[in-house]
């Protein structure tokens, strides 16, 4: 796919509690084709401190806006969540490969888009994607506590929401890999972004029942479009850059002790 | 319009603008933000003669204006060059440059006479300084004996235009480059990363798989700049310089302590246009010091 560089105007910085925050960004042309599962790359101001771009994930594509829902965990995602409209953001997009919709689908299929904290960003777009093509989503989103309820009302547009918090405040208490759904009905296919750990435990689950599962990795970059070979990962077929073959894998690609 | 064509030896440029060897992939990556055939030229990959997996995971950290990488020299080798990627790249209309790494004076010698072939590749870049190599590598490029004598095999069967690329940590850079120019290099590139570290407190290991891996960006400039002003008072050979270099005014500093061209590396990770944009600053600044060729300004420090 095509790559562009282009300033995007802030439209609107949205606050969601005290760690996340939602930009809609907009371009004053039509939008290139971007596909759920692909990132783009943020030029950072103050380069001095924030030397490489930071990628995140499309959240959501609308008209002529992108949308990114990130969370604050460093000096640079802090830098963005200060930004205000009118503003303007260099990015490099779309990268990564996206989530792939097998044409084998029916669309009685039951697919789950499992998301842990942040990993929830990409699942919205994949799931309106899904929706679109007349599959009925069902989103399993594990969040630390209530608090974290992120885009939620969003999320139900597109399809069925299930939620975990580990305080048990809102949906099950636990984590997304206990949630009683997974055990009750039949999963087809499942599509999870989250912290290492819980990816782990969700292609442990695949394995076991034979699910087709993709995951969507953040190893560390310098580019984001496949020249610097800083962020491989080790695969059956060697190693492959994260952010040209991936950022979205078939777990079965992986070498994760699963 | 200032005129912005250099030579090295009898190979022709049409501007000093180079992009550096692994941060610049094929070229073909760039083809999407660039016209390929606006700069001066570019360095593909570190080659070798054999594939090599280069290093484990994470392979990078960013550091105060720059990155520490420990990639580790990564590619499918020499012959999977000359098979997959030279039929997709030689068309392009710039000069495209190899830079061939080896851990033995032969696995040099067989990466450059395969190169040799080559028609539409008209020059090498000898990377006898790469830090994140286990064997050999930055040996090469760490004492004169070793340099020469690399320099030396691999002219004897090379004979295109001969680049040779230095080593900064070194105590002595300038004796490199004269025991490299004895033994029949064209030019010299300088500098490589320099050899650093970053730990992880909470942890307390190191972040990078090799422990230390090698420093680049604008935070080695300064350093970069110095060692090219020492080489270009001690060799007669050209100089193509490069370490940190972001914009057209830090293109022109290099040349102005003498480098013929420039190359640009890690800041193409930033903004994979930078290239174009210091072209266009060059010819800017030449019109303003009024100065019709940028050859006029190579060397020209005044002090
Ligand atoms: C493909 C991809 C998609 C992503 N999507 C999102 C998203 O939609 N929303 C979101 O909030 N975050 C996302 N991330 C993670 C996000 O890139 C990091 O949280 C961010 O770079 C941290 O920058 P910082 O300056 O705040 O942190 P610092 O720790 O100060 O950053 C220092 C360096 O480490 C890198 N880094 C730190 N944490 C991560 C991480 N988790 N992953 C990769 N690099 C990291 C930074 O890019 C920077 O180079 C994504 C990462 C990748 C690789
Ligand atoms: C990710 C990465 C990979 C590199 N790979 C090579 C290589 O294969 N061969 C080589 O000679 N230099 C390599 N270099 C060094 C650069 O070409 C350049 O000498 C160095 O980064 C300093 O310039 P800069 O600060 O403009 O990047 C690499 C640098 C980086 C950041
Ligand atoms: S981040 Fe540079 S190759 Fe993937």
């Amino acid at each position: 796919m095509k790559k562009y560089i282009s300033d995007w105007r802030i439209k609107e910085n949205i606050v969601l509690g005290d760690k996340y925050f939602l930009l809609k960004l907009c371009l004053e042309k039509s939008l290139p084709k971007i596909l759920p599962g692909q990132f783009v790359q943020v030029k950072m101001q103050d380069s001095e401190n924030t030397f490489l771009r930071r990628p995140i994930s499309v959240h959501y594509v609308i008209n002529n806006e992108l949308w990114l829902l990130i969370k604050i965990v460093g000096k640079g995602t802090y830098k963005l969540s200060k930004i205000q409209p009118n503003e303007y953001l260099n990015l490099i997009y779309p990268l990564g490969n996206g989530f792939s919709v097998p044409s084998d689908f029916s669309k009685n299929k039951k697919i789950f888009l499992i998301g842990g904290g942040i990993g929830i960003a990409p699942l919205l777009y994949l799931g309106y994607y899904l929706k679109n093509l007349n599959f009925d989503p069902i989103f399993l989103l594990g969040l630390k506590t209530e608090n974290d309820l992120l885009q939620l009302s969003e999320f139900r547009r597109h399809g069925t929401v299930y939620i975990t918090t580990e305080n048990g405040m809102l949906g099950e208490k636990g984590f997304v890999t206990d949630h009683s759904l997974l055990f009750t009905v039949n999963v087809n296919f499942i599509y999870a972004c989250g912290p290492i750990p819980m990816m782990i435990s969700v292609a442990k689950y695949a394995k076991k029942y034979n699910i087709q599962c993709e995951v969507s990795l953040e190893n560390r970059m310098a580019c984001g479009f496949g020249v610097c070979l800083c962020c491989i990962e080790k695969t059956k077929q060697g190693n492959i850059c994260i952010c040209k073959k991936g950022p979205v894998i078939n777990i079965n690609k992986l070498k994760w002790q699963i | 319009m200032a005129n912005l064509n250099i030579s090295i030896n009898k190979l022709k440029f049409k501007n000093p603008v180079l992009a550096a060897s692994g941060t610049f992939g094929y070229g073909i990556e760039y083809s999407d933000f660039i016209d390929l055939s606006q700069i001066g030229g570019f360095f593909v990959k570190g080659t070798t003669v054999n594939q090599m997996e280069g290093n484990n995971y994470p392979r990078i950290i960013e550091t105060s204006s720059g990155m520490l990488n420990s990639v580790g020299l990564q590619n499918k080798g020499v012959d999977h060059f000359i098979n997959n990627i030279y039929p997709k790249i030689k068309n392009i209309r710039t000069n495209i440059m190899v830079n061939i790494s080896g851990s033995t004076i032969k696995e040099y010698i067989i990466c450059a006479e395969k190169i040799n072939e080559l028609e539409k590749i008209p020059a090498i870049e000898l990377n006898i300084s790469c830090p994140n190599m286990k064997y050999g590598g930055i040996d090469f490029g760490s004492n004169c004996y070793s340099a020469s004598k690399v320099v030396n095999a691999v002219r004897k069967v090379y004979h295109k235009l001969l680049i040779v690329k230095l080593s900064p940590n070194v105590t002595d850079i300038t004796k490199i480059a004269k025991a490299v120019e004895e033994k029949g290099a064209d030019a010299i590139s300088l500098i490589n990363t320099l050899i650093g570290m970053a730990i992880n407190i909470e942890d307390k290991k190191p972040i990078l798989s090799t422990v230390t891996g090698g420093l680049s960006g604008p935070c080695i400039k300064p350093i970069a700049l110095r060692m090219v002003w020492q080489t270009y008072k001690a060799v007669k050979i050209p100089i193509i310089g490069l370490g940190g270099i972001s914009n057209f005014k830090d293109a022109i500093e290099f040349i102005l302590a003498g480098a013929t061209a420039i190359q640009v590396g890690t800041y193409n990770f930033i903004d994979p246009t930078i290239s174009l944009k210091i072209i266009n600053g060059i010819n800017e600044y030449l019109d303003k010091k009024n100065l019709k060729s940028v050859k006029e300004l190579v060397g020209k420090l005044i002090f």
